[in-house]
């Protein structure tokens, strides 16, 4: 910029005054830009400095550790992990076949003045406050799957060997089943937002030609809107999965909170987040608390990767979609 | 069967499901709101409003829930808009050709879809555990952490939408940047930012897991930010997981008036954002 001082004496207009007040301003905005990125290292400084004791104590067998008891303030990280990771893993094989086929139907099947009003209801789905889900979990999904899906799964599942293992023991309505099913649910509208919106950059002269060769609506998502957006499909994905790993009302409520691992998915268990929700504020001894920080640690480190792993995906989408 | 017939079946199927993936995420939403107009209708009252959250077995209502609810959000987005609006500010104003700005906007991204319970942690160790006790303080720090990269991420969106032409005649003019600023810019995203800031109340009116251990949950009517302050999350919480039907009714009846306010201030800032021309995509 050029330097032009003026003075004006009837308004007032001092050119010194308001390039101080300029340099004021976009300090100010710089340092809270700073601060953002202070918050996340601060996070991270927190958690690892909170859960130092219990790394002290048990090293990286916390990991595997799966005795969790606090009486004799013993503490292993082992079900909570498993548990956090085969829910989200459940939340996924539902939940990303759901939201792609909610993503096809809006860009593809859907009645154009129909495509704003289900769009919004289902991302209103995601304006859900989980604890709402955790309720409707327990009251209304828990015993409609102990009723219906889980006695179905068992007699048709449960008989085939090698993964018969997977349902034993007796359908009682909460447990890693359960909470995956709730996971899917609230995952689907992340995946189907971001699903949809790459969708939609797939440019329309790729699709007609497809179409005007003769390919059907199946073969047009197939081999031309799924290449295209292969990388944003994975990121949405990669986003959905962040958000299962580190939920916790809706999963605290339905998960049975049973510190074990179980091959059955029937059988109650715990996640990393519902342990801190349960746990957490009633916790006595030395290593109590520090375990649970550091689980804590271990499942920021965990969405961290994934989320970040989302986030570079869909950069290099939205640099190729500038291309 | 013929090649055709079978591309024709292939795709039938498929769009076939693709509408049923459809129809279950409405029919969930549905039985969703259902449920919670089933429970929830019966277990309000008017005396819900003015009574606090009883013993079990005894009459009461979720005043002391609402009022702190109420409170704890208002602080938390009272603090955590104006650190997002500058932040946002920044990286749509001046850090287009810094190196900051890429990072602290994959910083937000980041902590937009963390999980709200390790907040709750990052803020049980640096003031409940100095502090000594929980208190309403802890958890309005809290929830304004979560408010904080919402409002980044509408911000810098919003301002992005702002015609570069307007700011250039307001540069012409003379004006200095922080005016054109304040005084161009903000006034045309206004509407586009109060969406976002809606956005964020709407998300953290329901948020549950960052208040567990920071604003605890208090049996009575409380007034003092210095102490653990029951919220409608929380009470709903405990009330749910209880073996008493009065105490599981009440957590109906909450469920049913955050939902609502929730969708409520949803749908408006959608159409609020619709009505500016801005999109408020994630």
């Amino acid at each position: 910029m050029v330097d032009v001082v003026v003075e004006n004496t009837t308004t007032g207009f001092n050119p010194r005054r308001q390039r101080l007040a300029d340099f004021l301003f976009r300090s100010t905005t710089r340092l809270f830009a700073i601060g953002v990125l202070v918050l996340l290292g601060a996070v991270m400084m927190s958690l690892l400095v909170g859960g130092a004791p219990a790394f002290q104590a048990f090293g990286v067998a916390f990991l595997w550790g799966d005795v969790w008891n606090p009486v004799k303030q013993i503490f292993g990280g082992a079900p909570a992990i498993y548990g956090t990771l085969i829910t989200s893993l459940i939340a996924m094989l539902i939940g990303v076949p759901l939201a792609l086929g909610v993503a096809i139907f809006l860009t593809e099947l859907c009645p154009p003045i129909l495509r704003r009003p289900i769009g919004i209801l289902i991302e209103l789905l995601a304006a859900i406050p989980s604890i709402i889900y955790g309720i409707w979990g327990l009251f209304v999904l828990a015993p409609f799957l102990q009723m219906t899906v889980q006695p179905f799964l068992k007699e048709t599942l449960g008989n085939i060997p090698l993964i018969d293992f997977l349902f034993r023991g007796p359908p009682i309505g909460i447990g890693v089943l359960t909470a995956g099913f709730i996971l899917a649910v609230m995952v689907l509208p992340f995946i189907a937002a971001v699903t949809r919106d790459v969708f939609l950059t797939v440019p329309p002269i790729l699709r007609e030609s497809a179409y005007g060769i003769g390919c059907t609506t199946a073969e047009v998502v197939r081999d031309i809107v799924l290449p295209y957006t292969r990388i944003g499909v994975v990121g949405g994905i990669m986003l959905g999965l962040g958000r299962a790993l580190g939920e916790t009302m809706a999963v605290t409520f339905v998960i049975g909170n049973a510190h074990r691992v179980s091959a059955s998915l029937f059988a109650p268990g715990t996640t990393i987040s519902a342990t801190l929700a349960n746990e957490f504020s009633e916790a006595v001894g030395p290593l109590y608390i520090p375990s649970l920080i550091l689980l804590g640690f271990i499942l920021f480190i965990i969405t961290f990767c994934v989320l970040a792993a989302a986030k570079l995906l869909l950069l290099r989408l939205d640099r190729q979609a500038a291309k | 069967m013929t090649l055709y017939t079978r591309r024709r079946a292939t795709n039938l199927v498929i769009l076939t499901l693709s509408l049923f993936a459809t129809g279950l995420g409405l029919l969930i939403l549905f039985l969703i709101l259902g449920a919670l107009l089933y429970h929830g209708v019966p277990a309000l009252s008017p005396s819900t409003f003015v009574h606090a959250t009883p013993a079990p077995g005894n009459q009461g209502g979720l005043s002391n829930a609402i009022f702190g609810s109420v409170v704890m959000t208002a602080v938390a987005t009272l603090i955590g808009t104006p650190v997002g609006i500058l932040t946002g500010t920044y990286l749509a104003e001046y850090g287009r050709s810094s190196w900051l700005a890429p990072i602290v906007r994959f910083v937000n991204d980041i902590l937009l879809s963390a999980p709200s319970i390790i907040i709750g942690v990052f803020v049980y160790t640096l003031m409940v555990v100095p502090m000594g006790h929980f208190s309403a303080w802890a958890g309005s720090i809290a929830l304004a952490i979560l408010v904080i990269p919402v409002v980044v991420r509408t911000t810098e969106d919003m301002l992005n939408l702002v015609p570069a032409g307007l700011r250039e005649a307001a540069f012409a003019l003379g004006t200095p940047g922080w005016k054109v600023v304040v005084m161009v810019t903000y006034r045309a995203a206004l509407q586009g930012m109060m969406t976002g800031v809606m956005l964020a109340v709407a998300r953290i009116a329901g948020e549950t897991a960052p208040l567990l251990f920071t604003a605890l949950n208090n049996q009575f009517s409380s007034t003092n930010m210095n102490g653990p302050m029951a919220n409608l999350p929380v009470v709903i919480f405990q009330f749910a997981m209880s073996p008493y039907a009065d105490w599981q009714r009440l957590a109906w009846g909450g469920a049913l008036l955050i939902t609502f306010a929730i969708l409520v201030l949803n749908i408006v800032a959608r159409f609020l954002a619709n009505w500016s021309g801005g999109s408020t995509s994630r």
